[in-house]
């Protein structure tokens, strides 16, 4: 099931079909340079600060410098005397409008504008509009706010105190902070492989708040059409399709009159996936002033308010039998989800797929309980590419089988070989209700412990050590799953987590695909474009990717949870292979024989055993277009339309090992090398899905080592600009190596198993085992992220703490 | 106040108000806005231009302090309708996803070019460890730089490149 290699056409077969493309130039899948890459190296790429439209007038928003406060009073007279604005808008305005409160993603409201108390720092209180951005600014200065302060609850430990403030007090029968409790597996089964297991390991381990911090912020530009009811509204958004309807529920405009067009994104990681205030503002102001409204958020603003990730705190437990067989895992979550229930996830899973935490072992038994609640911080929960909370699962479990390695006194890369999935066991069912599709693990980790040369850098070890400096080996093998979802058990506020897709072959013979997915940096215009020449032979400079307007394409979820390639790549594949059908009748038609009696090569038909009788797609284009008499039921266009609703989640996996120096007398850690082995299926693009993984590992290193959105007791954010909110440059990151095997989905039309998340989700745990590794000598068995030089220093101490 | 400068090798004159930034008197009064902002606090790099010849951060400089100075942007990489090495580079070696860092990060690989026209990795990733991307994990943005570096007149004229 596994190979190394992808294969590419031999030089006769590319000479006796043009349609295999060049070795440097190949048609479908294979290493091509991006389509969209043209524009955004000569800077014309069209992000939404760029939009530009006549009479735009410019938002700003007025934000809580209090994390729980009482709203006393609001007074903007002053800033409504500025000569330069147009509105100043506050909660108690859109209450008139039924808007002061929108729902969330997860069954919750939030506040759009406060109006009866603010719940954490940089909440949206008030929205100036303005000529210009500097004036809006201006004016924020002279809205005059009384607050009554409250008292904060940051900690989510201290979240369910009796006697803790109760923030969310306007939800009627609320009476303390309590959010849900979900749970997965078996209780009593798990339990009972515990009470048995020869050695049982426990350990507190945190995942603390941390941000996607996209490049760009999040912004829109809303433009209201009085006359015809016709909203316009330009924006920063991961899923432009779910927003629209979102939309037409809220503000209770007809979806058919708004059109929501999501541009260049500047990167996402799903910081762009939720509707945020800002945007509900932006529509208000274009509403009320009669002209187009730009709102962009500062730095702080996004690291402030905007969905942040993470912020879980894990009581995690690894059964094992004496010679290293790992039975069971159970955990107990404490899920922080800030002031409102905001996350952005699939409506039966407010945990997320945090059960997939039963990693890539073959276990007796799992389970896990999960408790959200509020406390007073920034909502959201579910982004920077975290595979809908796949990311602390396997942070959990790589973290705890470390834990156990040290306690057996294994190594850890034996350990885990020793407990893999084997591939006969594929379709494998764990022990929390999950299917993994396909995997092949052994070979992944073996080729990751070659790639590194684990046994020389092992005895390097052993010889720093023994001279006292500090060099620890991080391993890490994880299984996503990705790509949601099946429609009878995954929704986004009742909305199927289905992508449709449209291809159109143009009489020419070129070719038009529209999806419903939103490219933030993964090269749609160029993957899509691949899957559709893959499938039909045409060239990929002849097929161009139409994205990011409702109005031009079908409808579909968005781009989030890895699942562009799953889900609307499949819809991709199975729409060019109806027009491949439908292609082959109107062949027929033309060489005057029946559709039984052709044969298939990329990018033609031809006669079975007569080769030369031949038509190529685009001839059979132009036919279809034109006066070839059709077959009966055969419509004359070569167009096809597909919804796709996946059978099973995809399962990528992965064997990450990182190495890395920590400085004794510092505390500093440098990652010296990281070699990451992936397997997402079929690639179609080696590139991009190189790419891809690099920007992950780049992020792991970050959360490992770095970022971290923290607060101090009254609830300021620690972490409100790019002066505290550390993100790595060049210097904190090495020169990645990569190797890849491929284990294709069997239930995936292409056999791809999607990328985008992998690398984020896999290699926090590779990099922190590696500074407890380094950190062994000193008696550590674990220390949370963000290893930072004086939390390093700290854990070497014996003072090891979680970050608050 | 009026300021006058030199962009991309045209001089403009313009009143604006002393507190304007270059970046925003880039974007807005002259609309050339593939510099980007991000950040505010000279953290991240995406609004570097040339002023000079040397790398700035435009959003911590004012237009006014700019007067009098030559600033290159993205836009004017190109010349004479052959695109820049660098541009180049970055298409080949997948030096950009979701390119809103790109601009700045092309700009510093220029400069750094211009007076070491043979980086190593290390010379590369301290010239552009003021930027943030983060999308590329920047082993490719390393890799770019290089190909530029040696292919520095091997540039596709900006019209055998599909716009």
């Amino acid at each position: 099931m596994t190979t190394v290699q992808e294969r590419s056409p031999m030089p006769q077969e590319r000479e006796s079909n043009p349609a295999l493309g060049s070795p440097e130039r190949p048609i479908g899948f294979g290493r091509i340079q991006r389509k969209e890459d043209p524009r955004f190296i000569r800077g014309k790429g069209h992000y939404i600060d760029d939009i530009v439209l006549p009479g735009m007038l410019h938002g700003a928003i007025l934000r809580s410098p209090m994390a729980h406060a009482r709203i006393v009073s609001i007074d903007t007279t002053e800033a409504l005397a500025h000569p330069k604005v147009h509105a100043v808008i506050t909660g108690k305005d859109l209450e008139g409008l039924n808007l002061a409160w929108a729902p969330t993603l997860s069954a919750d409201v939030q506040a759009v504008l406060a109006t009866d108390k603010v719940r954490f720092q940089g909440q949206e209180v008030a929205f100036v509009v303005a000529d210009d951005r500097y004036a809006a600014r201006d004016a924020l200065e002279l809205i005059d706010v009384e607050y009554e302060e409250l008292p904060v609850v940051i900690d989510a430990r201290r979240a369910l105190d009796p006697g803790a403030p109760v923030i969310r007090d306007d939800k009627e029968g609320q009476t303390d902070n309590h959010i849900f409790d979900w749970e997965a597996g078996d209780k009593a089964e798990t339990d009972a492989v515990f009470a048995r297991a020869d050695v049982v390991v426990s350990q507190e381990v945190v995942y603390p708040r941390v941000h996607p911090a996209p490049m760009e912020t999040c912004g829109a530009v809303a433009d209201y059409d009085p006359i015809d009811g016709k909203l316009t509204l330009y924006e920063t958004t991961q899923a432009p399709h779910a927003h629209r309807t979102l939309y037409a529920m809220v503000a209770g405009i007809p979806e058919q009159k708004i059109r929501v067009i999501a541009g260049d994104i500047g990167g996402g990681f799903g910081n762009k996936v939720g509707i945020y205030p800002g945007y509900i503002c932006a529509v208000v102001g274009s509403i009320v002033t009669g002209k187009p409204v730009k709102w962009v958020e500062d730095r702080s603003e996004n690291l402030m308010s905007t969905s942040f990730a993470r912020d879980y705190i894990m009581q995690g437990e690894i059964a094992a039998t004496k010679d290293g067989t790992i039975l069971a895992v159970r955990t107990h979550v404490l899920a922080d989800h800030g002031a409102f229930n905001a996350t952005a996830q699939p409506t039966k899973f407010p945990a997320g797929f945090f059960s997939i935490f039963t990693g890539s072992y073959d276990l007796q038994a799992a389970h896990c309980s999960v408790t959200g609640v509020y406390t007073n911080k920034a909502p959201g929960g579910v982004a920077y590419a975290c595979s809908f909370r796949v990311t602390e699962a396997v942070y959990l479990v790589e973290r705890m089988v470390d834990v156990l390695a040290q306690k057996l006194g294994m190594d850890p890369a034996e350990l885990r070989l020793k407990n893999f999935i084997k591939p006969e066991q594929f379709p494998y069912k764990n022990k929390t209700g999950w299917e993994y599709d396909s995997g092949d693990y052994e070979p992944a980790l073996r080729m990751c412990m070659e790639q590194i040369g684990y046994d020389e850098l092992r005895r390097e070890q052993a010889e720093k050590r023994a001279r006292g400096e500090l060099m620890g080996i991080g391993v890490s093998f994880f299984t996503e799953t990705v790509g949601a979802g099946p429609r009878k058990h995954m929704d986004i506020v009742g909305l199927g987590m289905n992508d449709g897709a449209e291809v159109r072959v143009h009489p020419t013979g070129k070719a038009v695909v529209r999806i419903s997915v939103q490219t933030q940096g993964q090269g749609h215009e160029t993957t899509f474009a691949q899957i559709v020449g893959e499938e039909l032979g045409i060239p990929t400079e002849d097929i161009e990717v139409v994205h990011g307007d409702t109005d031009q394409t079908p409808f579909g979820l968005g781009t989030y949870g890895s699942r562009s390639t799953p889900v609307s790549g499949a819809a991709v594949a199975l729409a060019a292979r109806k027009v491949r059908d439908k292609a082959k009748a109107i062949a027929a038609a033309m060489l005057e024989t029946r559709p039984e009696d052709l044969d298939w090569e990329k990018g033609r038909f031809f006669v079975t055993g007569d080769p030369s009788a031949a038509k190529t797609i685009q001839e059979v284009a132009l036919g279809a277009h034109g006066t070839v008499a059709l077959p009966e039921g055969i419509d004359g266009n070569l167009d096809a339309e597909v919804t796709y609703d996946p059978p099973n989640l995809t399962f990528p996996f992965g064997a990450y090992i990182c190495v890395v120096d920590v400085d004794a007398g510092t505390g500093k850690v440098k990652v010296r090398r990281f070699v990451a082995v992936d397997d997402c299926g079929t690639r179609i693009n080696p590139m991009i899905v190189e790419g891809q993984i690099h920007g992950g590992l780049a992020d792991g290193v970050g959360m490992a080592l770095m970022e971290f959105i923290g607060f101090d007791e009254q609830g300021n954010c620690l972490g409100g600009s790019f002066m505290d909110y550390l993100i790595p440059t060049a210097m904190e990151v090495p020169d990645w190596e990569t190797g890849y095997t491929v284990t294709p989905s069997p239930h995936h039309p292409i056999g791809a198993k999607g990328i985008g998340e992998s690398a984020t989700v896999g290699s926090p745990p590779a990099v922190v085992n590696a500074v407890v590794d380094a950190l062994a000598p000193f008696g550590v068995t674990h220390m949370d992220m963000p290893c930072t030089p004086a939390r390093v220093w700290e854990a070497m101490q014996g003072r090891a703490t979680p970050p608050i | 106040m009026q300021v006058t400068m030199t962009v991309n090798g045209t001089e403009v004159t313009r009143d604006v108000e002393p507190r304007l930034l270059l970046v925003h008197f880039l974007r807005e009064t002259l609309g050339l806005t593939g510099t980007h902002w991000g950040c505010d606090t000279s953290n991240c790099g995406t609004c570097v231009v040339l002023v000079d010849g040397e790398p700035v951060k435009s959003c911590t400089a004012l237009a006014a302090m700019t007067a009098g100075h030559e600033v290159r942007t993205v836009e004017g990489m190109a010349q004479n309708g052959t695109l820049d090495p660098v541009q180049q580079g970055f298409m080949e070696e997948h030096g950009l996803q979701c390119g809103f860092c790109t601009p700045g990060m092309m700009l510093t690989a220029r400069a750094l070019l211009d007076r070491n026209p043979d980086p190593d990795e290390t010379e590369i990733r301290e010239a552009i460890s003021g930027q943030i991307c983060r999308c590329t994990g920047y082993a490719t943005i390393v890799r770019s730089i290089r190909w530029a570096a040696a292919h520095p007149a091997a540039a596709a004229t900006d019209q055998e490149v599909p716009a």
